[in-house]
């Protein structure tokens, strides 16, 4: 049994624990948001926050998140108050196939959770890990500048709620 | 949590439901009603035929394929709901279809829900490749919305009791023009569902000025379950007593399972079940490629079980295939005179001017489409029945394999097998292929139980179907007015048509229309040969297909043509294409050229080639780009154009190289795609496209050794990344010709445009992909 906080619950998973955090959220929790991409954490499509970091589940085993809290891409927001991020990914049409998206997202909501003006570089080291096989790539640049300016701008966004609950949570 | 499941007391059948997010069964009656019909709105069965034959609407041809049939539905409170038959994989098609609909139906786009459609035939062709859905479907998606329309507006004159001429639907409501009365389209739906549906030929179209959907940038559907994980995929299917699958499989085309141990691999917690899957035999068409499955209970149990495994190969006669070797077959190959497909003027008995002939050979390797969601389906087969979810280009051909695989007959069993359809994270041609649909629904079979086939990385790099390894030959003599009198093409690679007959040995008309014999040059002296060639992997359909080593080669050529003569590449081109005109690829010697199974004659000259537009796109793209800028030495711009799936595109690109290292700066796509749907999506396919062939030219590679695929995942098949991508520009042109393809046009002229700019950076050309191979 693995105890941790998933998107704010408590949750206990019965799974082994070498298990890849990846497999315990999609097949033990049934959070299917967080998807499968390589399985060696070159790709970030696995991506969730780990105690407000970005991690690759894939390569997390679900051991290492005894006692954490994790938060997928169906704890970013709730349905009434989108994540300046989600906001930002509708408002620049990003998604292709969309299949890369929740890591995108989880990875630039970690960057600008702790960096509300990033610069084109400072996007480029954080998302690189990311890839996107669609080629989605200027528009994510673009609507990260537009969410970090969004958290940045109004500091009763969802974005500082959702720091606030993360901190929260991990406390 | 996301994705519950609900089991309702109706067995009859099972759906997904992207709207809450769930699967669970629902009856026939009840998939109807997710669509939006619910009891008194209208459900229309919109007929229109696909324009090879045109018949009338019956029940009866409503099982034809080739008719198009799409639900439109309109609930009582004014909601729309149109089920999009084609599939979506990232080309923004679930956007697409649907605002053609809605704007000859003078639908509010805000008030319009998209639905996947299922597998059925009734929606007519479904298979989602050849960058066709609005190339080939446009015309008739539009009558879907201006049967539905004529419908309300009939509703609405009846109520008035007023002529049909003196009502209009705009804007979600049907409008008297006599009074100025108006009512909404929910408030029509029910008079107007209990009306025959009429004649799709006698239905009045808009005209092009008048549309106020088509071509605008509304919302995409679907983007909001995507950013909110709502969206499901073919990995998220979860039923109740699922085993998820995981198969080792023969490492090479051919390949049987000799003997296996799974004692070790039963041992691992979570492992339910080792299976052997049957051998199949040539040809091996869309077949899995058998193996040794291992089922458990979650994904990493069955991976962990499949490493435990002990399996010994006999390997088959495709073990010798080395792609190395084999390139410089094709090479040879290539270098001497071959089967002619297409003859303009007197070639062969030419004495070629050393001092003035350029000859050179280019060649591609295979390649992977490499989508970011690996294959996977689900299957439920019970009682000789299943219900099957997969992510698929092609819902219609699985279906009808997996009947076959089930032993049930293909036209009465069809309401025994039910094919759901999933989004696609990404698809670029492999999903066009169902044998990993298959894998799950003989492993269902096997076990009776819910089996969902997941492949890794590893899985999906290895047993793929890969664009062809191909050797292209290039030769011509300049004259003294810059441009060429005499010229010579050939072309080696493996046919895809061999997977579907291992006797095949050419490339077919279809693939050497595909920018190879079709090539629209004023040159009064051509020969375009094709050379044989033996096929040791499974080839298949890669986003562009032949386009891809054709025009990389013709678009190289071309510049270097330029170079030697003096002139700039751009100038070249003109110099070739030559005077604005027609190109009938059949009247210029080469009969077989066939537009993707369109035929081209003088009743539809929709697939000749037009030179302006060639002209139009590489003018534009060179202004755009400011191609003749001066720039720092090291540094340079590439351009090439080419023409594919009745759209025409040019590329630009600049590139920094130092030493060995290309750093791409800036890249720019002109498109003419005809009238444009979806503004928007297109932009989206080409800066897409811009990316992929940015790795596809500089860095990635499937190579062979002892026939099996050498590459294993993103470290050594490299796709583009963030870091790596320069500032991009798209360029539409207004044009109002009949639409052409997107998703795939955008593509070819990518990889000459950087092999060129890395030319005119630093003198050194690269005939031989990948770049990071080559310098
Ligand atoms: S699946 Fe975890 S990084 Fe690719
Ligand atoms: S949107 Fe398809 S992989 Fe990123």
């Amino acid at each position: 049994m693995i105890k941790m906080s998933l998107n704010g619950k408590q949750v206990e998973l019965d799974v082994d624990s070498s298990m890849p955090l990846l497999y315990a959220i999609r097949d033990i929790a049934q959070l299917t948001g967080t998807k499968f991409g390589c399985g060696l954490g070159l790709c970030g499509a696995c991506t969730v926050h780990l105690d407000g970091q970005a991690v690759r589940s894939c390569v997390t085993t679900a051991a290492a998140a005894e006692g954490k809290s994790i938060t997928t891409v169906e704890g970013l927001s709730n349905d009434e108050q989108l994540h300046p991020v989600q906001k930002a990914w509708i408002a620049n049409k990003v998604p292709q196939c969309g299949y890369c998206q929740s890591g995108q997202m989880m990875s630039a909501a970690a960057l600008i959770a702790s960096n509300t003006a990033p610069t084109d570089s400072e996007i480029d080291t954080a998302m690189q890990g990311n890839i996107c096989r669609c080629g989605t790539y200027p528009r994510i640049k673009k609507a990260i500048k537009e969410a970090a300016k969004e958290a940045r701008a109004d500091s009763l966004t969802s974005a500082s709620a959702y720091s606030e609950q993360e901190s929260q949570v991990s406390s | 949590m996301n994705n519950t499941i609900l089991t309702t007391k109706t067995e009859t059948e099972l759906a997904v439901d992207r709207q809450s997010s769930t699967v669970r069964k629902v009856s026939r009656r009840e998939f109807f009603a997710i669509t939006g019909a619910t009891g008194a709105g209208l459900l229309l069965t919109a007929n229109t035929t696909a324009n090879t034959t045109d018949k009338p609407t019956n029940a009866a041809t409503e099982i034809d394929a080739a008719h198009l049939n799409v639900f439109v539905s309109i609930a009582p409170s004014g909601e729309v709901k149109i089920v999009c038959h084609r599939m979506e994989m990232g080309q923004g098609i679930l956007t697409s279809t649907p605002q053609i609909i809605a704007d000859e139906l003078g639908a509010d786009w805000s008030k319009v829900t998209a639905v996947l459609g299922e597998a059925n035939s009734a929606y007519g062709r479904q298979g989602t490749g050849g960058s066709a859905s609005i190339r080939l479907h446009f015309d008739h998606t539009r009558r879907m919305g201006a049967v539905a329309r004529t419908m309300l507006e009939q509703a609405a004159a009846q109520k008035w009791a007023v002529e049909l001429t003196d009502v209009k639907a705009e804007n979600h409501t049907v409008r008297n023009m006599i009074t100025g009365e108006a009512l909404g389209f929910g408030e029509l739906a029910e008079a107007a569902a209990i009306l025959p549906v009429p004649d799709k030929t006698n239905v009045s179209l808009k005209k092009t000025d008048d549309f106020s959907i088509i071509g605008k940038d509304v919302a995409l559907q679907g983007v909001k379950d995507i950013v909110t994980a709502k969206a499901i995929y073919a990995h998220d299917i979860q039923l109740p007593g699922m085993l998820i699958a995981s198969i080792e499989r023969p490492p090479v085309v051919g390949g049987r399972v000799k003997s296996y141990d799974a004692s070790e691999a039963k041992k691992v917690a979570g492992v339910v079940d080792v299976i052997r899957l049957k051998d199949r035999s040539y040809p091996v068409q869309v077949q899995p490629k058998s193996g040794v499955a291992v089922l458990a209970t979650n994904t990493w149990a069955a991976q962990e079980g499949r490493k435990k495994l002990k399996v010994e190969w006999d390997l088959g006669a495709n073990q010798t295939h080395n792609s190395d070797e084999y390139k410089k077959e094709l090479k040879r190959k290539v270098s001497s005179p071959a089967k002619k497909i297409r003859s303009v003027g007197q070639v062969d008995s030419h004495k070629f001017n050393q001092r003035n002939t350029l000859e050179a050979v280019y060649t591609m390797p295979y390649h992977h489409h490499m989508s970011m969601e690996t294959p996977s389906a689900t299957a439920l087969v019970k009682n000789g029945e299943a219900d099957i979810w997969s992510g698929t280009q092609s819902p219609q051909w699985g279906k009808s394999l997996a009947l076959q695989e089930l032993g049930l007959d293909p036209e009465k069993d069809q309401a025994k097998v039910r094919f759901n359809t999933t989004l696609m994270g990404g698809a670029f041609g492999r999903k066009s292929k169902n044998d990993y649909t298959l894998e799950a629904v003989e492993l269902s079979k096997a076990t009776g139980k819910p089996v969902k086939v997941v492949w890794t990385r590893e899985d999906d790099v290895k047993h793929g179907f890969y664009h062809s390894i191909a050797a292209n030959y290039m030769k011509a003599e300049l004259n003294d007015k810059n441009s060429c009198d005499y010229w010579v093409q050939r072309v080696a690679a493996p046919p895809i048509a061999w997977i579907f007959n291992n006797d095949s040995t050419y490339l077919e008309n279809s693939d050497l229309s595909l920018g190879f014999a079709d090539v629209p040059f004023a040159v009064q002296n051509m020969s375009f040969e094709n050379q044989e060639v033996s096929t040791h992997v499974r080839t298949g359909w890669v986003r562009a297909v032949g386009n891809l080593n054709n025009q990389f080669a013709l678009g190289s050529f071309v510049d270097e043509l330029a170079d030697k003569a003096g002139i700039s590449t751009i100038e070249m081109w003109m110099n070739l294409l030559g005077e604005d005109r027609q190109f009938n690829p059949r009247e210029q010697g080469f009969e077989g050229y066939t537009h993707y199974g369109q035929t081209v004659d003088k009743d539809n000259t929709d697939y000749v080639l037009e030179i302006a537009r060639f002209k139009r796109v590489l003018n534009r793209v060179a202004e755009e780009a400011n191609i003749s800028q001066e720039l720092p030495a090291g540094e340079g711009w590439g351009i090439s154009v080419g023409y594919s799936f009745n759209s025409y595109v040019a590329a630009a690109t600049k590139v920094r190289v130092t030493g060995s290292q290309v750093t791409p700066l800036e890249m720019h796509t002109a498109i003419d795609c005809g009238l444009v749907i979806t503004p928007d999506r297109v932009r989206s396919q080409m800066e897409g496209a811009m990316i992929m062939g940015l790795s596809m030219t500089l860095e990635s590679e499937i190579t062979v050794k002892d026939g099996a695929i050498v590459q294993n995942n993103f470290y050594d098949y490299p796709s583009s990344r963030m870091n790596q991508v320069p500032p991009m520009f798209v360029h539409i042109i207004d044009s109002d010709y009949a639409p052409g393809g997107v998703g795939e046009p955008g593509l070819p002229p990518i990889l000459p445009s950087i092999t060129n700019a890395v030319f005119h950076a630093i003198g050194k050309r690269v005939r031989d992909l990948p770049v990071s191979q080559s310098l």
